[in-house]
């Protein structure tokens, strides 16, 4: 698909109005990451009960693929599990990687992203909201990668 | 030998189809579009004859060159020491031992700082600028680093010129190297060389010039511009990949100590001492990439048969069209000096509206190559406090009709990005 397909109304409605990007007051995870190359930077905060998210702020600034990503991402998180959250970094970072076709999937708006496979320069762009949430949740010591699906 | 057009390269006139018709990847589409490839600052495209250049070497005259007593090592010599003698003409190198043939110019620049850095003492002062590309940052930091000598760096100012009023200032009795680039990456400002060499000469420094940009766009004289050495890589100025050149004068290389050991850069070799060679295999160790440098001297063809004043000229009546178009458009965030004649050959902006990447890729989906990010000069985009930025750059090839279909897709790009707003207008 050529690159424009990329840049249809979803993601950027999402460039445009990203949900979930009002920083949290009380975070009980969170991370920070720059990509220096071109300087998207991202901001992952989690308020946790338990192992369920109740709340998820990604915010920063950066490309439309950055910042609709963070929004895809965080608006997909509410309401679930650490788990859950893990094993969706995982499928969307091997599908983005071309490691793997895309299925049934449950990734929300963010499946509008499935496409940055063909712009391999810019998988990173899309990655990076999900990158910092995984570091945000390593960093609570708590997490265990999801077991490995077919 | 070349046929040199006769006109000017002008998109109406004839010559530039002649131009054009030299350079093959130009006839490539990209996503179903024409190729406009805006992008030589990063690699210039090459002309059929420095790719003829290359692959008659390895099918007719391939072997390692100073090695060997048989015609076709001869033969491989000559084809490389011709190259030496061209290039040591073409940048006015009073000597051709005095021209030295690395990777690329950041391979140059890496041996310049660690073969100076035996002469240099803790708080000896290196005097750089802020707009300097990474290649002639790192290695001076590297070196800082190894042996306690102080970076200082010229200013620049707010419409990116170096602020070389403060020079005095800047250079000290310390000052031992002043190393700067002739035109920015990012800015396209020339920085006036001459002026700043005779500064740094009166303070006994040695200079060093940064010419990646400049050579194939501007005249480049050793002499004239009074520097102790200048770098620069060939496949900036349509040659291979692969050749950069080091090019001084030899007094100032044979202060040079070689970092790099082995063979072809020694005299005399025992188990445990070895001596040196002259110049300039001693700052040449190993095999030399003799098919790089031989499809070098068919580039430094092309660039002789057009001429530098029209090289020069293309170029401003390019920059002069980009500059009054971008700034048509309105809203652009333009870098460096708004004057043509201030700039060489390449143009680099920033849309508030688009992030850099975006627009990369929008542009490429129209089959225009332009660059976004910081182009390998993070201090000098965050002294101007951007995290990225988007630049065109020229070369002889490129068209008023390139610039069109640039400006074309930057508005369809703003179309594009403006979808997503209520009310669709442009941030």
């Amino acid at each position: 698909m050529s690159a424009p397909s990329i840049y249809r109304e979803v993601v950027l409605d999402h460039f445009r109005n990203p949900r979930g990007a009002a920083p949290l007051l009380h975070a009980s995870a969170e991370a920070f990451a720059v990509n220096a190359t071109c300087g998207d930077e991202v901001r992952v905060q989690l308020d946790l009960e338990g192992r369920r998210i109740a709340a998820a702020s990604i915010h920063g600034r950066g490309c439309a693929i950055s910042t609709a990503s963070g929004s895809m991402l965080a608006q997909w998180l509410g309401g679930r599990t650490l788990e859950d959250a893990l094993r969706g970094i995982e499928r969307f970072q091997r599908i983005l990687c071309g490691e793997i076709e895309p299925e049934s999937e449950d990734l929300g708006d963010a499946e509008a992203l499935f496409d940055v496979r063909t712009l391999p320069v810019r998988v990173k762009c899309a990655l990076l909201p999900w990158m910092t949430l995984r570091a945000a949740i390593d960093a609570r010591g708590e997490a265990t990668p999801p077991p490995r699906t077919a | 030998m070349m046929r040199a057009p006769t006109a000017d390269l002008r998109s109406d006139q004839p010559a530039i189809i002649d131009v054009r018709a030299r350079f093959p990847i130009l006839a490539r589409a990209v996503h179903g579009r024409p190729l406009v490839y805006l992008d030589s600052a990063a690699t210039s495209q090459k002309p059929a004859a420095v790719l003829r250049a290359v692959l008659d070497f390895y099918r007719r005259h391939n072997a390692n060159a100073h090695r060997g007593l048989h015609t076709l090592a001869a033969e491989a010599t000559e084809a490389y020491e011709e190259c030496r003698r061209r290039v040591a003409r073409w940048l006015d190198a009073p000597d051709p031992a005095g021209v030295i043939f690395t990777r690329n110019a950041t391979a140059a620049l890496n041996l310049l700082a660690r073969g100076l850095g035996h002469q240099l003492r803790a708080g000896d002062e290196i005097l750089l600028t802020e707009m300097e590309h990474h290649a002639n940052l790192v290695p001076w930091i590297m070196l800082a680093e190894r042996r306690g000598i102080v970076l200082r760096h010229i200013p620049i100012t707010g419409d990116g010129r170096l602020d070389h009023a403060l020079l005095p200032r800047l250079l000290s009795h310390r000052t031992r190297v002043v190393s700067l680039t002739h035109v920015s990456n990012v800015l396209g400002t020339i920085n006036p060389i001459a002026e700043i060499a005779a500064a740094a000469r009166r303070r006994g420094a040695a200079v060093v010039l940064d010419a990646a940009q400049s050579v194939g766009h501007l005249p480049v004289s050793l002499t004239e511009l009074g520097v102790d050495a200048l770098v620069c890589s060939g496949h900036k100025c349509y040659g291979p990949l692969g050749v950069g050149i080091l090019a001084g004068r030899r007094e100032f290389l044979e202060t040079l100590q070689p970092c790099e050991g082995g063979g072809e850069m020694i005299n005399e070799v025992h188990l445990d001492r070895a001596t040196w060679a002259p110049l300039p295999q001693r700052l040449e160790p190993g095999t030399a990439d003799v098919a790089a440098v031989v499809g070098l001297q068919a580039a430094i063809d092309l660039v002789e048969a057009l001429g530098p004043a029209r090289i020069r000229a293309h170029e401003l009546d390019l920059l002069a069209y980009a500059l009054a178009a971008l700034t048509a458009l309105g809203g652009m965030q333009i870098l460096g000096p708004l004057d043509p004649q201030a700039r060489g050959g390449l143009v680099s902006f920033n849309d508030p509206g688009i992030h850099p990447h975006d627009l990369a890729t929008l542009l490429d989906a129209r089959g225009v190559a332009v660059r976004s990010g910081h182009h390998c000069a993070q201090p000098l985009h965050r002294k101007l406090g951007l995290p990225a930025s988007t630049r065109i750059s020229f070369a002889v090839h490129n068209t008023r009709a390139d610039i069109d279909a640039f400006i074309e897709g930057l508005r369809e790009a703003r179309r594009t990005m403006a979808r997503g707003a209520v009310g669709g207008s442009p941030a």
